[in-house]
C-alpha cells in the first residue's frame, strides 16, 4: 500500500471534524487511535468479540474494530474522551468509580460507551435485560459484579 | 483509632482510566516503527531457509547471534535446563514460535511484509501431549533430552504402602486439566527507544516485573544494565502471563539498538492465544487412603505437567510441577504422602504461571478426593472435610510447609450456613423427582501468599525473588511519595499503600503518591505476582513509614518540648498525648528541610526513609460453595449461586478485596466450564480467536456472595494476608463438585476439565448406555 491508495475522509468525532488520509482497509478503531490520537478506544481482540473498542456511531454502540474509517463519513461518532463534561465525570464514569467497576481499566472505555449508548435509549432497564446487554463485552478483572452494580447506579442517577 | 485501614476508599488509579487517559503500551508507540514477528506454522521441524524479498527489513537468528538464549535455571538434580533462542535457531519447536522479525512504518505494512517472508521448514515428528512425550521412542523436543523430561521430582514419607494396605477405604481417580490462557484483555507489547545521546535504551513494556526484565535484557543482550531503563505504563491485566520474559521484548530492544531508533511490538489476540504463554495442562492420578471414620491417612499422587516447548524465565517450567508437589496436601491433615511430579516438554506453546499456578488443579484434585470419599462413606461432603481439615496452628505439612493461623473449619461452617445446605438438599431432591439435576459443590483451600526469598530459595531458583523495598519521602509541603519495585496493574496498590502509609504518617491517603513501574525511579524489586504486593510491598511501606514517623515524632518532641513517646501523629497533626499542644505535620516537614539547624544534633535534614521487607509467607484460606443446574440433554451447566467465605487477615480496603475475589472466582468458573486451548494431533493450535477460546461474559457469571473472616496474620507486620489468586484457586473445585453432585444419580465421574457441554453430554450418554 502506498500513499496514493489512501483516501481522504472527514470524521466527526466528539463533535469535532478530523480530516484524515487512510488506507481503505484501516479500521475505524485504528483511525481513531492512530490518526485522530484518541487512544481511549482500546483494542482487545480486533475481531469483534471483546467489545473494548465499543464507541457510539449515531448513538448506537458499535465495535470500532469491525468498521472501516471510510464507512463512517457523515456519522456522529462518540468516544470515551467525550463522556465527561470537563472535570465533571459522566454519571456512568462516576458510578464505575464509586463501585469499583474497573480494575486494570482496559475494557472500561468499551463498557462505558456500551452503557452510555444503551441507557440513553433505555433509561429504566430491567435486571435481565441489563445483564444481557452487558454480556456484550468482556472484562477479565472484575467478574462483572461491580460493572453491573455501576450501570444500575448510573441508570438511577441519570433518571433522577 | 486507625482511620484509613479498613476503609473502602475509591481508587486513586481510576480517573484517568475512566476518561480515556489511560496510557497502555499501544497508546505510546508515537513515531516508532512497527515490528511484526514471522511465526512458525509447524510444530516441529528443521529450518532450511528464511528468505525475505528485497526492500523488506527482516532479522533472523542469524542476525541475533550475539544475543544469548534464554536459559532459566533451578539448581537441583531433578531439573534439567533447556534453552530458548529469542528467535528460532536451526529448529522450530511449536506453532507460533517467532522465527523472524520484520520492521515497517505502520502496523499494516509490517503485517504485509511479514507475510512475504518465506520460511522453509522441514517438518519433523512432534509430540503434543504429555503422555505422548514420555512414551519410549517419542520424538525429542530438545536434542539433549531424549525422554523430554525437564522436571522429575519425587517426595515420599515413610510407610506409604503400609498405610494404603491397611486403609478401610482407598479412593482413586484420574484428573485431566486442559490448557488455559490467562488472557489479559490487553495482549503483550513493548516500545523500545534507543537514545543516541546517552546510549541508553528505554523499553516501555506491558510486564509485571520491570527490574527483572531489565536484568535479563542486560544479560541476554550483553550490555551494562545501567544502559537500560524499563518503564511499565498502564497494564491491561496480566494474571501471570506478563511475569515471565517475552522473547519478543528482547528482540524489540535488540532491533531498537541495532537500528538506533524507536520500534514497537504490539501483540494481537491471535498471537496472544497462540504464542504468549499457556498454563495448567496437567494429567493427575491420585489415590487417597481413609480410615473407617473417613479420616484421610495418606495420599499417593502422580502428577504429569505439559510444560510446552521451552522453560519460562525467571521461575522456570518447574513452577507448576514443583508447586503441585509441595502444596498438594492443601488444608488437610495427613502425614503420609508420596508424590511424583513431572514436567515434560512438548511441541506446544510454553507454560508460565497463571493466577493460582497449579493450585486450581491440585485443589480440584483434593476436593474431588473429599467428595468421592463422601460418596463412599455416604456422608455429607462437608462432614468429610470437617474431619480432615487442619485446626491447630502453626501446622507443618507433610512437605514441611508451615501454615500460620487460619480459619479452615470456621470458613466451611460459615459457608455451609450461608448457602443453606439443608434447604438445598431438599430442593435438590424435589428437583430430581421432576427430572432436574441440581448440585452443590464445596471447595476448602489454603492460599500461600506473601512469601519472600526463603520460600523461593527452597525451590533452588537461580534467580531468587522475594523481598520488596520502599523508598519513602515526605516533601517540604508534607506530601508523601513512595517508590516501589512492586508493579501493580489493576490491583489498586496505589490506593491500599496510600491507606497504609497515610495511617502511619497522619496524612490523608490522597497526599501519598505511589511511584512504580520505572526502573530509573524505583528501588530494585520483583514486581507484582504471587499474591504478594500488599503483604510485601505493604510491609516495606509500613516499615519505612514507621521510620519516618519516628523522625517526625522526634522533631515534634523537640518543638513541643515533650517526650517522643508522648507524641501522637494523626489527621495531619502531631500532638502531645492528653494535651492541646500540637503542630501540623506539614509544618514539621517544612522545618526538616528549611530549618534543619533546629534539628537535634546528629539528625540529617529532610524526611526520607527506606525499608525492605522479606517475610516467610502467610496462608490465606477460604471456602467456596457453588450450586448449579445441569441440563443432561445439552450438557449445559448454569451456576446459580456462588458463595465465598474468605479469610485474608486484616483487610486494608474491603472494596478492593471483594473485587479481587469476584474476578478470581470468575476466572475459576471459566477454567471449570469454558476455557481451553486445543491442539490437533499435528500440533496445530485450534483456538486462536475469542470465538474458540471462550472467556465467560456476564451471562455466564452468577452473583458472587462474599463473606469475610479476619484472622489477623502474625506472620506479616500489617496483619494482612494476600488474596489475589484465591478466587481462581478455589472456584473450579466448587463448580466441578457441584456438577458431579448434580449428576451423581447417573453414576458419572468427571475426570476432565473444563466440563464443557460436549464432555458432559458424552458422560451422560455413556452412563445411559451402561447404567451403573
Amino acid at each position: 500500500m502506498s500513499e496514493r491508495t489512501k483516501v481522504e475522509v472527514t470524521l466527526a468525532v466528539n463533535g469535532r471534524p478530523y480530516r484524515v488520509r487512510v488506507e481503505p482497509r484501516r479500521t475505524l478503531a485504528d483511525t481513531l487511535r492512530d490518526d485522530c490520537g484518541l487512544t481511549g478506544t482500546h483494542l482487545g481482540c480486533e475481531h469483534g468479540v471483546c467489545g473494548a473498542c465499543t464507541i457510539l456511531a449515531d448513538g448506537q454502540p458499535v465495535r470500532a474494530c469491525l468498521m472501516f474509517a471510510v464507512q463512517c463519513e457523515g456519522m456522529d461518532l462518540r468516544t470515551v474522551e467525550d463522556l465527561a463534561d470537563g472535570d465533571r465525570l459522566h454519571p456512568i464514569q462516576q458510578a464505575f468509580w464509586d463501585n469499583h467497576g474497573l480494575q486494570c481499566g482496559f475494557c472500561t472505555p468499551g463498557f462505558l460507551m456500551l452503557a452510555a449508548g444503551y441507557l440513553e435509549q433505555n433509561p429504566d432497564p430491567g435486571e435481565d435485560e441489563l445483564r444481557a446487554v452487558l454480556s456484550s463485552n468482556l472484562c477479565r478483572c472484575t467478574g462483572y459484579q461491580n460493572i453491573l452494580k455501576s450501570v444500575r447506579q448510573a441508570a438511577e442517577v441519570m433518571r433522577a | 483509632m486507625i482511620p484509613w485501614i479498613g476503609q473502602p476508599l475509591p481508587r486513586f488509579e481510576d480517573p484517568p482510566l475512566l476518561t480515556g487517559e489511560g496510557r497502555f503500551v499501544a497508546d505510546l508507540t508515537g513515531d516508532a516503527s512497527f515490528l511484526r514477528f514471522v511465526r512458525s506454522p509447524v510444530a516441529h521441524g528443521r529450518i532450511v531457509s528464511i528468505e525475505a524479498p528485497e526492500g523488506i527489513t527482516a532479522f533472523t537468528a542469524e542476525d541475533l547471534r550475539e544475543v544469548r538464549p534464554i536459559r532459566p535455571l533451578l539448581h537441583r538434580p531433578d531439573f534439567r535446563p533447556i534453552e530458548q533462542p529469542v528467535l528460532a535457531s536451526g529448529k522450530v519447536r511449536f506453532v507460533g514460535e517467532p522465527v523472524a522479525v520484520v520492521v515497517a512504518g505502520t502496523p499494516e505494512e509490517a503485517e504485509d511484509a511479514a507475510e512475504q517472508v518465506f520460511v522453509d521448514i522441514e517438518p519433523a515428528d512432534r509430540v503434543v501431549s504429555a503422555p505422548e512425550a514420555i512414551r519410549p521412542g517419542a520424538p525429542a523436543v530438545h536434542d539433549h533430552l531424549e525422554d523430554n523430561m525437564v522436571v522429575d521430582a519425587r517426595f515420599e514419607t515413610e510407610r506409604v504402602d503400609e498405610v494404603f494396605s491397611g486403609a478401610a477405604v482407598v479412593v482413586d481417580f484420574d484428573l485431566r486439566s486442559r490448557r488455559q490462557n490467562a488472557l489479559p484483555l490487553e495482549a503483550r507489547g513493548s516500545v523500545a527507544a534507543y537514545d543516541s545521546r546517552s546510549g541508553r535504551t528505554t523499553l516501555t513494556a506491558s510486564v509485571q516485573s520491570p527490574h527483572v526484565v531489565r536484568t535479563v535484557l542486560a544479560d541476554l543482550l550483553g550490555m551494562p544494565e545501567s544502559d537500560l531503563r524499563v518503564v511499565v505504563p498502564d497494564v491491561g491485566g496480566a494474571f501471570g502471563q506478563k511475569f515471565c520474559l517475552a522473547p519478543e521484548d528482547v528482540v524489540t530492544a535488540w532491533v531498537a539498538r541495532r537500528l538506533r531508533t524507536t520500534v514497537s511490538w504490539v501483540e494481537d489476540r491471535r498471537e496472544n492465544l497462540m504464542s504468549s504463554f499457556h498454563s495448567r495442562d496437567h494429567h493427575y492420578r491420585v489415590r487417597g487412603a481413609f480410615d473407617a471414620d473417613a479420616r484421610l491417612l495418606a495420599v499417593d499422587a502422580d502428577l504429569l505437567c505439559n510444560i510446552g516447548a521451552y522453560s519460562c524465565y525467571p521461575v522456570t517450567c518447574g513452577v507448576e510441577p514443583l508447586m503441585a508437589l509441595a502444596e498438594f496436601p492443601g488444608p488437610y491433615d495427613f502425614r503420609t504422602y508420596r508424590v511424583r511430579s513431572r514436567g515434560v516438554t512438548t511441541n506446544t506453546c510454553p507454560m508460565a504461571p497463571y493466577r493460582g499456578v497449579s493450585r486450581p488443579v491440585i485443589t480440584l484434585a483434593m476436593e474431588r478426593l473429599m467428595d468421592l470419599a463422601a460418596v463412599r462413606f455416604r456422608i455429607e461432603p462437608s462432614e468429610v472435610r470437617r474431619r480432615n481439615l487442619i485446626s491447630e496452628f502453626p501446622y507443618t505439612s507433610a512437605t514441611g510447609l508451615v501454615y500460620d493461623e487460619g480459619s479452615y473449619v470456621e470458613s466451611l461452617d460459615r459457608a455451609v450456613e450461608a448457602v443453606g445446605l439443608e434447604d438445598f438438599r431438599r430442593s435438590q431432591a424435589a428437583a430430581r423427582a421432576q427430572g432436574r439435576y441440581l448440585g452443590i459443590g464445596l471447595s476448602v483451600f489454603s492460599e500461600r501468599t506473601g512469601y519472600g526469598t526463603s520460600a523461593f530459595a527452597a525451590r533452588s531458583m537461580d534467580v531468587t525473588p522475594g523481598y520488596e523495598t520502599v523508598d519513602l519521602a515526605m516533601d517540604p509541603s508534607g506530601n508523601v511519595e513512595a517508590r516501589l519495585g512492586a508493579s501493580p496493574h489493576g490491583q489498586g496498590l496505589e490506593t491500599t499503600l496510600a491507606q497504609l502509609i497515610g495511617d502511619r504518617l497522619g496524612v490523608e491517603p490522597a497526599r501519598v503518591r505511589i511511584v512504580h513501574g520505572d526502573t530509573d525511579r524505583t528501588p530494585y524489586g520483583w514486581g507484582t505476582f504471587a499474591s504478594r504486593s500488599l503483604v510485601i510491598a505493604g510491609g516495606a511501606a509500613r516499615l519505612a513509614s514507621d521510620r519516618l514517623r519516628a523522625k517526625l515524632a522526634a522533631i515534634a518532641s523537640a518543638e513541643l518540648e515533650a517526650a517522643p513517646e508522648d507524641i501522637v501523629i494523626m489527621a495531619g497533626r502531631a500532638t502531645v498525648a492528653g494535651t492541646d499542644a500540637g503542630i501540623e505535620v506539614a509544618e514539621l516537614a517544612r522545618l526538616a528541610y528549611h530549618s534543619s539547624h533546629r534539628l537535634a544534633a546528629g539528625m540529617d535534614p529532610g524526611l526520607t526513609a527506606t525499608a525492605t521487607y522479606d517475610p516467610a509467607g502467610t496462608f490465606s484460606n477460604a471456602c467456596h460453595v457453588a450450586t448449579v443446574e445441569v441440563d443432561p440433554e445439552t450438557g449445559g451447566v448454569r451456576v446459580d449461586r456462588f458463595v465465598v467465605v474468605e479469610d485474608a487477615g486484616r483487610l486494608i480496603n474491603p472494596m478492593i478485596v471483594d473485587g479481587q475475589l469476584h474476578g478470581g472466582v470468575t476466572q475459576g468458573i471459566a477454567g471449570a466450564l469454558y476455557e481451553e486451548i486445543l491442539y490437533d494431533r499435528e500440533g496445530n493450535i485450534l483456538t486462536t480467536s475469542l470465538m474458540d477460546f471462550l472467556p465467560p461474559t456476564l451471562a455466564e457469571v452468577p452473583i458472587i456472595e462474599v463473606h469475610h473472616l479476619e484472622t489477623i496474620s502474625e506472620a506479616t507486620i500489617t496483619g494482612a494476608k494476600g488474596l489475589g489468586e484465591g478466587g481462581t484457586i478455589g472456584a473450579p473445585a466448587a463448580v466441578i463438585n457441584a456438577v458431579a453432585d448434580a449428576l451423581l444419580p447417573l453414576g458419572v465421574e468427571i475426570a476432565e476439565v473444563p466440563a464443557t457441554p460436549s464432555r458432559l453430554r458424552r458422560l451422560v450418554s455413556e452412563s445411559e448406555r451402561n447404567p451403573a
